[in-house]
Formats: structure tokens, C-alpha cells, sequence
């Protein structure tokens, strides 16, 4: 309950943009779970609220010990989703830099509180952790869930691997606070594939850490009566039916979602960019995004093995949505095959959503459920799109 | 800075809206409560003025007097939840947030323990101020948890019995065999017991009371902030007839509140040892303050 005074650590503090591209990195061999806690360890985290479920766990676990070792300054384990979620809006007001994790279910239930962090400008960082959401229940990676949160303001990153997570985590704070942004940024990855699972992760040193968070510098002062103007909230939601009122909740909201596209400059500052590229000349285009990522990688591997043209697209960024660099790189292309591993398709959509020849795009392969996404299900629907034969052996 | 953060430089003050250099100069801000407390309502410039409550509510008496009482305001924030108290209560001049559904608890255990870390010389006061459906029914697991958390604010409950602001629905608070809105042949269960579920999840100090007596019930109000500051969570379960949904005549309402208070609303107060220990250190020194004061005063006439 109380603060951890006893828990003082030396450390350096850096900018992140040396934390991100200058600082001395290591290698470690580490898994998901422990790269996004191994980040939230260096972004100075005042406070993070956890509450548990599979396979977010493993992370607020880990949160909780750099807590014990005086990482952060306060760690508690709330009553479920909901009140986690609330609690960090409220501590949000106070202004502390924090941090929280979920997956699937867990995530739809502290939804209610989620959705209302952008418009009431917490710059907190969100972990989503995927799982299943859909009954049958399931605790596999399947990340259906992502769709859910796309349409609240939030910025969103999806990390294709362990150093994904580390590097996007890291950033997530520095987007989150900046002064043009100032919303909610969530890294989600696919749990247990990348939670779970080891990796080689360039890590920066422990003692060096992100520069402390600045409640003064904000667009919307902290609600602590210390910091002029006071933020007195007065007839906090807009509930009257009057055209003012509307007119209000219509120009917060496209302040908020102003705020969401002002993130991409820093996206392209601390993470190169929304998307990755690799032969941008190429007639046929895998695009996807996190643990399909690195499954259309192999299959890009393959194809170039076997000389077919065939590039990658890996979109790290969810929200903002690259709609500008994916529309540009695939003007010449006669085929866009989108790899995802939910049933729903909801990268596919907004790729069809974002350029002017839609059927062009191959609705699949879609794994659910949390299965692994085969390369040769990829594989097929490249030598598909070229009118080649494939025979496809699971 | 805190008093300093509302203050107006003085070459501003002329272009600011009168309403807020009023409150300024003539607010309660910084002063006591002989200054500016309940005892002179209507003598001062109160941080609740305007608010679209409806005519003889109850509740709205409750919130302005909570206002009035505050120990120190210009450090308070404030937290509620859908329902007609939040109307009023958004109005006031003091910071209030204003959350998701019956989350009130939720977000004050994040911004009590952030203001800790923050502030770790400075008494920051936070108080959930939300109705019996924000406290007791939608909000309860976030309600309990924060007690049993041990969460240091105050919790306050308006409790009117009914869901006013969506309708006159039947409520966890609303008494056995009242036919309401989602109730129609009447609620087939009582009331729920806050006050002792309060008490076993962990509140120090804990009231129930109607709040027909202006200087009881601030007393109460202080009492419960005083104690979450230093001790632990604290409640106060307050009857605030909803006038219209149970029909209580305007000009009966005060009767109304007098007869809960005989019934089923009798003054109940409950405190731990510890909880005693403050209340009675603060009521010295507020009272040796006032003394010293007096003293004062009669020395500047003589």
C-alpha cells in the first residue's frame, strides 16, 4: 500500500531517443512477458495496477518483482479488469506515468473504462497480451480482441516478436505523453506464441531508464489543485440535449482522434515507421501484422527462395492506421494476401478500407482459436495469386 | 501551491467571470469553518451554488452542506457516477471526476495512493460522493475492494433509495416491498446493509444518519475525511429522499427526513480505537484553535 521509499535505485536518466537508438544494448534470451516488464523497468513507471488472467499474467507477475526491487514506485493487485482500469484513469488525474497488462476477455471487461481513457487524456500504456475471447473459451493467442479496441482513440502498436514488445513498450510512453498526442498507447503481441516464448532481445542496461514523467507538460493538467489553470470538471459528460452539448462531445472527439494521427510522426521517430517493407516492386503483397508477421516473413523467405515476386508488409502500427504508406506501396501490386490470426479478418478489412482496388485482396489465411498459422497456407495463396499450382501439405 | 493555483494574478482579476472572483475573494477557500462553514451558509460564497436538481431534493441540501464542510477544499478532489448527486456535484468549485459506471472507488483508490506518491507531505482529501446504485449495486465490487484494500478515503453514500436519474427503478437500497420501476410488483428483498457490510471489509469509522442537523452532519462529514486521512476507509451511508420518485411533497421533505431519522435511518456511529484517536486529537485542536482565536478577537476589541 504504501510507496516504496525503502527502494531507491540509482539510475541513469536518458531521453528516448538515446534509450531507443543510442544506449549500449545487450543480448538476452528472454521471453515476451519478460521483454515488455524488462521495458516497463526502464520507463521510470511510477505506479502499474495488475490484475490477473492468462496470459497476461506472467507479465504483471514480473511488474510486480522490478516493484519488490524498487523499479517502480507503487504495484497493486486489483478486484478485476474494470476497477484496474478505473483506478488508472483515476491515478491518471493525479499524474504518474503508469502502466497495465490484459488478454482477451479480460480486456473486453475493462473495455467500459478503456474506451473513455483517450477522451478524458490518460497517457497510460496498455500491454494486450492476445486470447481468446469467443465461447468455446479458450486461452489461446488468438487476437480477436484487437478489433474491439480499434475504434476507441487508443493508439495501438502490434509487436511481431520479443524485441518488438521490448522496443514498442518502451516508446509507448514517450508517444503517450507526448503534449500533441497525450492518449492511451497500447502494445498488444500474441500471448504464449510471444509471451511465453524465448527470443533474443537487444536490451538497454537496467540502470538506465526513461526520463521521469512531467505532469506539468501536458495538454490537460493534472487534477492535483497544484497546477494552474485549475481543472475543475464541470458538467462532466455531456448528457444534455442540447446542440451545444453535442457540439462539444463531437470536437472532443475528433481532438482525440487528431491526437491518435499526430502519433504517427513519433512513430516514424522511435520505431522507423508504421510498416516494414521488403520488395516493394513486387506483384504480389503479404501484409500482416504481429505473430502472422513473422509467419508471412517465412513465407516471403520461401518465395524469394523459390523466385517468386512476392513482398512484406509487417504493420506495426494498428492506430494510426498506415492507410498513406500501405496505398503507396502496393500501387502497382495485382494481389495483397493478409495473413491474421483471428476469423474475422479485422487487418484484412482495414486494408481493403485503405486502398482504391479493394478486390484486390485476398480475404486470408485466417487461423482462430489460437492455432499456429502454417506458412504453407500462406504459401498457397501466394502461388494462387500468381496462377501458379500448389500442393498443400499440413 | 494548492490555495495559489486558483488565485488570479491581481491585473487579471478584472476580465475574469465575476462568479470565479467571487469565489476567490469571499469563497471558503483557506478560511475555517466559523468563517465558512455550515453555521453561515448563505453568508459566504459557496462552492455549490448552481444546480438542476429538482425542487425540494433532498440530496441536494446533503451535497451543498458536504461542501460547505470540507476541511480543507482547496485540496479535495472529488469523484461520482452516473445519478442525479453528480449533477450537483459537477457543479461545484472543486475538481471532480467523473468516471464510468459505479467506478467511483476504483478511481479514487488510484488517485488516493498517486497523490501519495506525489505528495507524500501533503494532505491531499478524496472523496467518492455517488448514489446507492453507483455505490451498492453497479459499483459494489469496486466499493468493497476498496475497503477491504484499506484504501484511505472517504466513501459517501447518497442514498435515496431509487434510481432517480434513469427513472425511479428499484435499487439494492431501496426498501422491501416498494413498488418502483423494474419492481413492479414490488422489491422482494430489503435493504442492503452498507453500513455493517462497510464495517466488515474494513471502514475505521462509519455513519448512518439522515442529515436533518446541519451542524451533526458536518461534524459527521469531517470526522469521516479527518479519519481516511491517517487511518483507513471511511463511510457515510446518508438518507437523501428522492421527492419525486417516492412522491414526498416539497414542503414535507424535511418531516420526511425527520421521521427516517426515527426509523429506519436512527443515527448510527462506529469507529475503531484508532479511528477515535484522530477524531479526538482533531476536535482538541480545532477546538484550542478556536479558543485561541476567540482570545484573540476579544483582545483586538479590548
Amino acid at each position: 500500500m504504501s510507496p516504496n521509499p525503502e527502494k531507491k535505485l540509482e539510475k541513469t536518466l536518458v531521453d528516448i531517443n538515446y534509450l531507443l537508438k543510442e544506449a549500449p544494448r545487450e543480448k538476452h534470451f528472454i521471453t515476451g512477458a519478460q521483454a515488455m516488464a524488462e521495458a516497463v523497468k526502464r520507463a521510470s513507471v511510477d505506479m502499474a495496477i495488475a490484475y490477473p488472467i492468462t496470459p497476461q499474467s506472467e507479465v504483471m507477475h514480473l511488474v510486480g518483482d522490478i516493484y519488490a526491487q524498487g523499479h517502480i514506485k507503487e504495484y497493486y493487485r486489483a478486484e478485476e479488469e474494470l476497477g484496474t482500469m478505473s483506478a488508472i484513469a483515476g491515478a491518471a488525474r493525479a499524474g504518474v506515468r503508469l502502466f497495465t497488462a490484459t488478454s482477451g476477455p479480460g480486456l473486453l471487461r475493462g473495455l467500459e473504462a478503456i474506451v473513455s481513457w483517450p477522451g478524458h487524456r490518460v497517457p497510460a500504456v496498455l500491454g494486450i497480451l492476445t486470447r481468446v475471447i469467443n465461447a468455446p473459451l479458450s486461452i489461446q493467442p488468438d487476437n480477436i480482441e484487437m478489433a474491439y479496441m480499434m475504434h476507441c482513440g487508443a493508439v495501438m502498436l502490434h509487436a511481431e516478436n520479443q524485441q518488438d514488445t521490448f522496443d514498442f513498450t518502451l516508446a509507448a510512453f514517450a508517444i503517450a505523453e507526448k503534449v500533441d498526442v497525450y492518449i492511451p498507447v497500447a502494445v498488444a503481441t500474441e500471448g504464449f506464441f510471444v509471451t511465453h516464448a524465448k527470443g533474443y532481445v537487444d536490451m538497454t542496461p537496467e540502470d538506465m531508464a526513461l526520463t521521469e514523467f512531467d505532469p506539468v507538460a501536458a495538454p490537460v493538467p493534472a487534477m492535483d489543485n497544484e497546477t494552474p489553470p485549475a481543472r475543475i470538471q464541470r458538467d462532466a459528460p455531456v448528457q444534455k440535449s442540447n446542440f451545444m452539448s453535442y457540439l462539444i462531445h463531437a470536437v472532443w472527439q475528433q481532438e482525440i482522434w487528431d491526437s491518435n494521427k499526430r502519433a504517427m510522426k513519433y512513430i516514424y521517430e522511435y520505431l522507423g515507421g508504421p510498416i516494414e517493407v521488403k520488395n516493394p516492386e513486387s506483384e504480389v503483397f503479404l501484409i500482416a501484422s504481429g505473430c502472422a508477421a513473422a509467419q508471412a516473413r517465412e513465407a516471403w523467405r520461401y518465395a524469394q527462395e523459390a523466385g517468386l515476386s512476392v513482398g512484406l508488409i509487417k504493420v506495426r502500427a494498428i492506430r494510426p492506421f498506415p492507410i498513406d504508406e500501405i496505398r503507396d506501396t502496393v500501387k502497382n501490386a495485382k494481389s495483397i494476401i493478409v495473413p491474421e490470426h483471428n476469423i474475422i479478418g479485422w487487418l484484412c478489412k482495414e486494408v481493403k478500407a485503405a486502398i482504391p482496388n479493394g478486390g484486390i485482396v485476398t480475404e486470408g489465411p485466417r487461423v482462430y482459436g489460437g492455432m499456429t498459422l502454417p506458412v504453407e497456407l500462406i504459401m498457397k495463396e501466394i502461388h494462387n495469386s500468381l496462377g501458379l499450382e500448389y500442393d498443400l501439405k499440413l | 501551491m494548492s490555495l495559489k493555483y486558483i488565485t488570479p494574478a491581481e491585473r487579471f482579476k478584472k476580465y475574469l467571470p465575476k462568479d470565479y472572483v467571487e469565489l476567490v475573494d469571499y469563497g471558503p477557500f483557506g478560511k475555517t469553518q466559523e468563517e465558512a462553514g455550515p453555521g453561515n451558509m448563505g453568508q459566504f460564497k459557496e462552492l455549490v451554488e448552481e444546480h438542476p436538481m429538482c425542487s425540494g431534493c433532498w440530496m441536494a441540501y446533503y451535497i451543498r452542506l458536504i461542501f460547505a464542510s470540507l476541511p480543507n477544499p482547496e485540496d479535495t478532489v472529488t469523484l461520482g457516477t452516473a445519478g442525479c448527486g453528480r449533477l450537483a456535484i459537477s457543479q461545484a468549485a472543486v475538481p471532480f471526476i467523473y468516471g464510468n459506471y459505479g467506478d467511483q472507488n476504483a478511481m479514487a483508490s488510484g488517485l488516493t495512493r498517486a497523490f501519495r506518491l506525489r505528495f507524500p507531505d501533503k494532505t491531499k482529501d478524496v472523496i467518492t460522493i455517488a448514489g446507492d446504485g453507483g455505490t451498492m449495486d453497479i459499483g459494489f465490487s469496486m466499493t468493497m475492494h476498496s475497503w477491504i484494500r484499506g484504501e484511505k478515503f472517504t466513501t459517501i453514500m447518497l442514498d435515496n433509495e431509487v434510481y432517480g436519474n434513469t427513472g425511479g427503478q428499484s435499487s439494492g437500497m431501496s426498501p422491501q416491498g416498494a413498488v418502483l420501476k423494474m419492481a413492479p410488483k414490488g422489491k422482494d428483498f430489503g435493504k442492503m446493509p452498507a453500513t455493517e457490510l462497510a464495517r466488515a471489509a474494513g471502514c475505521v469509522y462509519t455513519v448512518r444518519m439522515s442529515p436533518t442537523n446541519i451542524k451533526k452532519a458536518a461534524k459527521i462529514i469531517r470526522r469521516a475525511i479527518f479519519v481516511a486521512r491517517e487511518v483507513g476507509p471511511t463511510f457515510i451511508h446518508a438518507y437523501t429522499s428522492c421527492n419525486i420518485e417516492y412522491s414526498i411533497p416539497t414542503h414535507e421533505v424535511f418531516a420526511d427526513a425527520k421521521a427516517q431519522e426515527k426509523d429506519r435511518f436512527t443515527f448510527e456511529e462506529y469507529m475503531t480505537d484508532e479511528a477515535k484517536e484522530v477524531i479526538e486529537r482533531v476536535e482538541a485542536e480545532e477546538k484550542a484553535a478556536r479558543m485561541a482565536r476567540k482570545a484573540q478577537k476579544t483582545e483586538a476589541v479590548n
